[in-house]
């Protein structure tokens, strides 16, 4: 009756025949390319189909369109302030991509594009690339004055390492936080769905205890909905945080 | 002691993470309760930075989850 929790994150190829043939290596069609393309699918068909026919007095389903922009939006103009403006189209992509992600892969049954380390690393590898890009465009070779803080001398000893191994490890820590929450969500929807079942089987009296986990999961689940769109939010407000950085280095805007 | 007990061991001793997880996420929420019931005025205005804070807090915990499954798993 144990089943292994982690099997709902497998990467299985689709199609049997590889699709492509770079450098010794197959490239398979896997459930995995599938779901992002559903993702990219329902997040260009909601906004196309939300703003077909802009009306002055919103609709319901452009008022939501209208909603996201203006949410990332304002997000965008408190953390950097009117020139991050330029990144809108960046941050928004992200942002919905991830947020559409987490969401389907909550469906039962469905793949979480998210709890996958090579996507989430890949998103954060294109942000942080953004950035430096962003830094070296606008301040030349003044961006490295991002490592050193206003501090005395000989503190500066100690703190620009300090600066230097936190701005690497960013490109960690923003795709391990998104991929390790969606994770450790699924699996624990796994392992109560499995007392469920392990529950339900022993027979007699203890089966109507299966219950129980029954309510935990509905609770998780719920849980699981805050965090898929606060991993998004996050995502989204980081990306903009570091853009606030490599535009304004230390000065406030 | 052989592998596959010492690789539970250490999975177990993994996840202490999620206390220190625990605890930041309690120190962020009353904190934030402290501020926003001596002054409710400005509490709308950084709900932003509770989220951020709830979310760096817990993800703390969760890179110890990660190693306890990769230690478990692999």
């Amino acid at each position: 009756m144990a089943m292994n929790p982690m099997e709902q994150f497998e990467v299985k190829p689709i199609l049997q025949q590889p699709l492509l043939h770079i450098g010794g290596h197959d490239i398979y069609f896997t459930n995995q390319a599938l779901f992002m393309c559903v993702v990219v699918a329902a997040v260009t068909l909601f906004l196309t189909l939300a703003m077909s026919r802009g009306r002055l007095v919103p609709s319901r389903t452009q008022s939501m369109a209208e909603l996201s922009y203006e949410f990332v939006a304002g997000m965008i103009r408190s953390t950097t302030g009117e020139d991050g403006l330029v990144f809108f189209p960046f941050v928004f992509a992200i942002f919905m991509f991830v947020l559409f992600s987490n969401f389907l892969g909550l469906i039962p049954g469905a793949f979480t594009v998210t709890s996958q380390i090579a996507v989430t690393f890949a998103l954060a590898a294109v942000v942080m690339l953004t950035v430096i890009v962003t830094g070296f465009v606008v301040h030349g070779l003044g961006f490295f004055k991002l490592f050193v803080p206003k501090a005395p001398f000989l503190l500066l000893i100690l703190l620009v390492p300090i600066e230097i191994i936190s701005f690497l490890t960013r490109l960690v820590s923003l795709s391990v936080r998104l991929f390790a929450n969606m994770l450790a969500g699924h699996t624990m929807l796994q392992v109560f769905a499995s007392f469920v079942i392990a529950l339900g089987a022993t027979g007699g009296i203890l089966s109507l205890l299966s219950i129980t986990p029954m309510f935990m999961i509905i609770f998780i689940g719920a849980l699981e909905m805050l965090v898929a769109f606060l991993q998004a939010y996050v995502f989204a407000i980081l990306t903009c945080i570091y853009l606030n950085e490599a535009l304004h280095l230390h000065e406030h805007h | 002691m052989d592998l596959h007990a010492a690789k539970m061991i250490g999975a177990g001793l993994a996840c202490i993470a999620l206390a220190g997880a625990g605890n930041g996420i309690g120190i962020v929420f009353g904190s934030y309760l402290q501020g926003a019931l001596r002054n409710p005025g400005a509490a709308s205005s950084q709900t932003t930075n509770l989220l951020l804070g709830f979310a760096l807090c817990e993800a703390t915990g969760l890179y110890g989850l990660v190693i306890a499954l990769i230690i478990l798993f692999t």
